[in-house]
C-alpha cells in the first residue's frame, strides 16, 4: 500500500516517454526493501525512508489544488560557502514529514558531463545513504543536482564529497554559478577552440567568486565551440564565449562532387526520415548563405571567406567537404539573461576574436575588468546586460579598454544625441559669456 | 534513524581538515580511450538513424554514440541501472547531453545492435520507456525545463508533469527526423526561468495571473520593506501602514506595503525578495506559449521566442489543452515550413498574421507588446501586410 495515494500523479506513469513518476517511485521502493540491509551495513538512511513517498504525496496536493508546497529557502549552506546549497522546505511538514526539510546540493559536473561508471556510484552510494535518492541529471546551468536531503546532512555530505571524491560544490545566490560548455574537441570536428579546458581552467582559477557571493547577482560564463551554440550560451550566460574562425573554410572539392552527385548523404542524415528529394547545392546551401558568399564555378565551389559571416550552414550541410579555418579562437558577448527584470537580453559582441590558449591571460584580464565595474556600478540583483542598457555600451568598451569597431553594432545609431565628452571638442567647455556677448546683443 | 557522521566534520572545529575551493573532477579523467585519443581531431560525423551518431577521426578511429532520451529527475536506481548498461557496452564511460540526454558510446559498429536492443528492452512498471533512442538532426530533442512542483517556492505550474505531457504527445517526432529543421522546445515554470527559454522555437512559461496577496501581520517580520519595494519593476509597490487584526485577535498598526494592482505584470519579483507576498492561486496561474526563438547562428540571427498563446489554464495531470496546441503548432510548422527553416524563420517568411491564421490561434490584445521601449519596434511601421 502506498503511503499516500495519488491518482493525478499516477496518470503521468503512461505513456511512452520516461517517466518521472516511475522514476520517484522506483526510490521509493528501493528504499523500504533496503533499509533493513542498510541498516545492517552500517549505513542506516539518514533522513526518512518515506522521502520519496512524502514527495509523491506533496506533488498530488499540488495537481488538487494547483499551488506550489515549497517554501522560500532560508539560510542553509556549509561553513564558509554562500552558495551550492538550496534550502527547501515543505509548507505542510506535518502532513509530509519526510520532506520537511528537503534541500538540494549542487555539486559541479565535470565538463561536457562525461563520467566513468565508478564515479557515478560513488555519487549513488552517497546519496542514496545521506539523501533522497532523487537527483536531476542535469540543472539548467549544468551542476550535479542532488535533490533533497535535510540540514543536518550537509556537512557530512560536503566533506565526503571533497574528501573521498575529490569533487566540490557548484554555484547559487550572487556568485559566478557553475560555468558550463558543449562537449567541444572531445566529439565534435566544429569546435573552434577548447571548451572543456577553458571552462576548466575559469571554473578552477574563479573558485572563490564561485562559492563566496560578492556580486550584485547571479553571473553566468558559458562556453560553445561553434556558432551552432548547442549550450546556448548567447541567450542566457553574461559572459558567452563562442568559437569561430578568422580565416578560410576548408574545401574538400572531391567531397563536395559526392555531395552533388549524390553519393553523401548531406546535412550528416539529419534530415533522413522524409524525402526532401534529391540534394540541391545551390538551393540549399548557396542561396541560403546569409552573406551570399559562395558560387559554383565549374562543379567546384568557391568562397569569398572575407565576406562569410560563418553562420555554419554550409559545414553544417556538408560536413565531409567543408571544414572550420585553421586560425581559431573565439567571440566573446556578454549580458544575456532570462526575462527578470528588466527584459530578456541576448549577449552582445565585446571582443570579435580572441585567441583561447592557455593560460588565457588576456580572456581573464576581460573578465576581471567587467566585474571589477559591475561590482562597483551594479545595484543590487541588476545583471550585468541591464548595467550595460544603463550605463551605455561605450561604458563597457571603456572599461575593457577595448576599441570601438563597426562589429559591435547591427547600425548605427538613430538619433544624433550623443554625448561628446569635453577633451572631444576643440577648446573644450569652458567659455566665456561676456566674450559671447560681444558679438551677440542680449 | 541514528545518525552517523561522516568523520569529516567536527562542528566545534569546523575548519579542521576542511577541503575547500577544489573545483569539478577533471574532465579528462573521465572520457573514453577513443575520445581521449581523438580529442581535437574529428573528422566529420554522420547520424546513421534517429539517435544514433558515428564520428569520424582523422586517425580512422570511429566513436558511435546512442542518445536517449530521459526525464532529467533520475532516481540513483536508474543512474546505477545505466551504469550497468555502460559497464557491459561502453567500457564503463558514459555522458550526459546539455539537453539532458543520456549518450552511450561505443568504439565500434558490431557492438552498436546489442547496446541499442538492450537501451529499447527496458521499461518502467508504468510502461514507459527508461531509455527511448531519439533526438538528433532535424527533429525534436529533450525538452529542457526546471523543477516546478517537485522542489520549487514561486512556480506557476509543474514542469515536469507538462514536459511529460508534450514529449508524450509529440513522442514521434523524438524518434524520426522529418521535420524542416531541428525543434527545441523548453520550459520553464516562471518568470524566472531557470532554464532561459526565451529563445527556444517553442517554450512553454509558467505565469501567474494575479497580483500578489498581502500578509500584513507578518510582512515586516519576514521582509525588508525597501527590498520589497524596489524588487517592483514598474514601480507597483509602496511602503505603508496599515490597521490589523492579528490571528490573535490584538488590534494593531503595523508597516507593511501597499499594490497598486492594475501596474502589476505578476513577474513574482517582490515574492522572490519577500516571502509575505504570494502570488500562486489555481484560477490565475496557468502557462504562456513563445515560439519562433532560437540560438543558433545557422542562416539567421538567434531571436527572442514570441508570446502566441496569452494563456494556457492549469489541467493536471495531463494538461490536455496544452498538449493540444503544441501538436498544432508542431505539425502546422512541419508541414508548411521550407527544408531548413527554424519555427520562426517560418513564421517571419510567411508573415505573424499568416502564422496565426494557418495555426488558427486567436489574435488578442494581450499579444501587443507594451513593455517599455522595445516595445515600439514590434508594431508594424509599413503597409507591407497580408489580409
Amino acid at each position: 500500500m502506498p503511503k499516500h495515494e495519488t491518482p493525478m500523479v499516477d496518470q503521468l506513469e503512461s505513456g511512452p516517454w520516461p517517466s518521472f513518476v516511475s522514476e520517484i517511485k522506483r526510490q521509493s521502493e528501493a528504499r523500504h526493501q533496503k533499509a533493513k540491509e542498510m541498516e545492517e551495513a552500517g549505513k542506516p538512511y539518514q533522513i526518512p525512508v518515506d522521502v520519496c513517498d512524502d514527495l509523491l504525496g506533496v506533488l498530488e496536493m499540488s495537481f488538487k489544488d494547483g499551488t506550489t508546497h515549497w517554501k522560500h529557502g532560508g539560510i542553509v549552506g556549509v561553513f564558509g560557502y554562500g552558495g551550492g546549497v538550496i534550502g527547501r522546505y515543505c509548507d505542510q511538514p506535518e502532513m509530509f514529514p519526510g520532506v520537511a526539510h528537503f534541500h538540494t546540493m549542487r555539486v559541479n559536473q565535470p565538463a561536457g558531463k562525461y563520467y566513468t561508471t565508478e564515479y557515478l556510484r560513488q555519487i549513488c552510494d552517497l546519496w542514496d545513504f545521506r539523501g533522497s535518492g532523487l537527483t536531476n541529471m542535469h540543472g539548467s546551468t549544468g551542476d550535479i543536482v542532488l535533490l533533497g536531503t535535510r540540514t543536518e546532512q550537509l556537512e557530512e555530505i560536503f566533506g565526503t564529497l571533497t574528501h573521498e571524491m575529490d569533487q566540490d560544490l557548484g554555484g547559487s545566490g550572487s556568485n559566478l554559478r557553475t560555468p558550463a560548455c558543449c562537449l567541444g574537441e572531445s566529439r565534435c570536428e566544429f569546435a573552434c577552440y577548447d571548451t572543456q579546458e577553458l571552462c576548466y581552467q575559469l571554473t578552477m582559477e574563479y573558485q572563490d567568486e564561485l562559492h563566496r557571493p560578492a556580486f550584485p547577482y547571479k553571473f553566468k560564463f558559458k562556453f560553445d565551440g561553434c556558432p551552432n551554440g548547442c549550450v546556448a550560451s548567447i541567450a542566457r550566460s553574461d559572459m558567452s564565449f563562442i568559437g569561430t574562425w578568422r580565416d578560410e573554410i576548408r574545401i574538400d572539392q572531391e567531397a563536395v562532387a559526392a555531395y552533388i552527385g549524390g553519393e553523401l548523404k548531406p546535412n550528416a542524415g539529419a534530415h533522413a526520415s522524409r524525402d526532401w528529394g534529391p540534394f540541391d547545392i545551390q538551393k540549399e546551401v548557396i542561396d541560403l548563405c546569409p552573406s551570399q558568399c559562395m558560387r559554383l564555378e565549374d562543379g567546384k565551389l568557391i568562397i569569398d571567406n572575407k565576406e562569410c559571416v560563418r553562420c555554419m550552414h554550409c559545414i553544417n550541410t556538408m560536413p565531409r567537404a567543408l571544414r572550420i579555418g585553421n586560425d581559431r579562437g573565439l567571440s566573446i558577448l556578454v549580458g544575456a539573461k532570462a526575462p527578470i527584470l528588466d527584459g530578456a537580453q541576448m549577449g552582445s559582441l565585446l571582443v570579435p576574436f580572441i585567441k583561447a590558449e592557455p593560460p588565457y591571460d588576456e580572456i581573464k584580464e576581460i573578465i576581471e575588468n567587467i566585474w571589477d565595474w559591475w561590482m562597483e556600478e551594479g545595484k543590487n540583483r541588476e545583471r550585468l546586460g541591464e548595467l550595460i542598457k544603463r550605463q551605455g555600451f561605450q561604458k563597457l568598451l571603456e572599461v575593457t579598454g577595448i576599441k570601438p569597431v563597426p562589429q559591435h553594432v547591427q547600425e548605427p545609431r538613430h538619433n544624433p544625441y550623443i554625448f561628446w565628452k569635453e577633451e572631444e571638442v576643440p577648446g573644450g567647455w569652458q567659455r566665456d559669456i561676456k566674450e559671447f556677448r560681444k558679438l551677440h546683443q542680449r | 534513524m541514528t545518525f552517523v557522521p561522516s568523520g569529516y566534520y567536527n562542528p566545534d572545529k569546523p575548519m579542521e581538515g576542511r577541503i575547500t575551493d577544489i573545483g569539478p573532477r577533471y574532465y579528462a579523467d573521465f572520457l573514453p580511450p577513443v575520445i581521449k585519443k581523438n580529442k581535437g581531431k574529428w573528422l566529420y560525423h554522420e547520424i546513421l538513424e534517429p539517435g544514433v551518431l558515428m564520428h569520424k577521426a582523422e586517425s580512422g578511429d570511429e566513436v558511435y554514440t546512442v542518445r536517449c532520451g530521459s526525464p532529467r529527475l533520475l532516481s540513483v536506481e536508474t543512474i546505477r541501472e545505466i551504469c550497468d548498461i555502460a559497464d557491459k557496452h561502453c567500457d564503463g564511460y558514459v555522458r550526459f547531453t546539455t539537453r539532458n540526454n543520456i549518450e552511450f558510446m561505443v568504439d565500434s559498429k558490431d557492438k552498436l545492435e546489442a547496446l541499442k536492443e538492450d537501451l529499447t528492452s527496458r521499461k518502467h512498471p508504468g510502461g514507459s520507456y527508461k531509455f527511448p533512442i531519439g533526438g538528433t538532426g532535424a527533429g525534436l530533442t529533450n525538452i529542457v525545463h526546471t523543477q516546478g512542483w517537485i522542489h520549487c517556492h514561486t512556480p506557476a505550474t509543474d514542469a515536469s508533469a507538462t514536459v511529460k505531457v508534450v514529449m508524450d504527445e509529440l513522442f514521434e517526432e523524438f524518434q524520426k527526423m522529418e521535420l524542416p529543421a531541428k525543434l527545441r522546445i523548453s520550459m520553464a515554470c516562471c518568470l524566472n526561468m531557470c532554464g532561459a527559454v526565451h529563445c527556444s522555437d517553442i517554450a512553454i512559461l509558467g505565469y501567474h495571473r494575479k497580483p500578489p496577496i498581502i500578509d500584513h501581520e507578518w510582512l515586516d517580520n519576514l521582509c525588508e520593506i525597501p527590498l520589497a519595494v524596489a524588487a517592483c519593476p514598474t514601480g507597483a509597490i509602496r511602503p505603508t501602514k496599515t490597521k490589523i487584526t492579528t490571528e490573535s485577535g490584538e488590534e494593531k498598526e503595523v508597516k507593511t506595503v501597499a499594490i497598486k494592482q492594475e501596474r502589476c505584470m505578476f513577474c513574482g519579483n517582490c515574492y522572490t525578495m519577500c516571502p509575505s507576498l504570494p502570488l500562486a492561486d489555481k484560477e490565475g496561474d496557468g502557462l504562456v506559449i513563445m515560439a519562433g526563438g532560437k540560438i543558433s547562428n545557422r542562416i539567421s540571427q538567434p531571436k527572442f521566442s514570441k508570446v502566441v498563446v496569452a494563456f494556457i489554464p492549469n489541467e493536471p495531470p495531463r494538461w490536455p489543452t496544452l498538449a493540444k496546441v503544441m501538436r498544432k503548432l508542431v505539425e502546422t510548422y512541419a508541414k508548411h515550413a521550407r527544408k531548413y527553416e527554424r519555427f520562426g524563420d517560418w513564421a517571419e517568411r510567411i508573415g505573424w498574421e499568416r502564422f496565426f491564421e494557418l495555426c488558427e490561434l486567436e489574435f488578442t490584445h494581450h499579444l501587443i507588446d507594451d513593455f517599455r521601449d522595445p516595445a515600439y519596434y514590434t508594431w508594424r511601421q509599413t503597409t507591407q501586410f497580408k489580409f
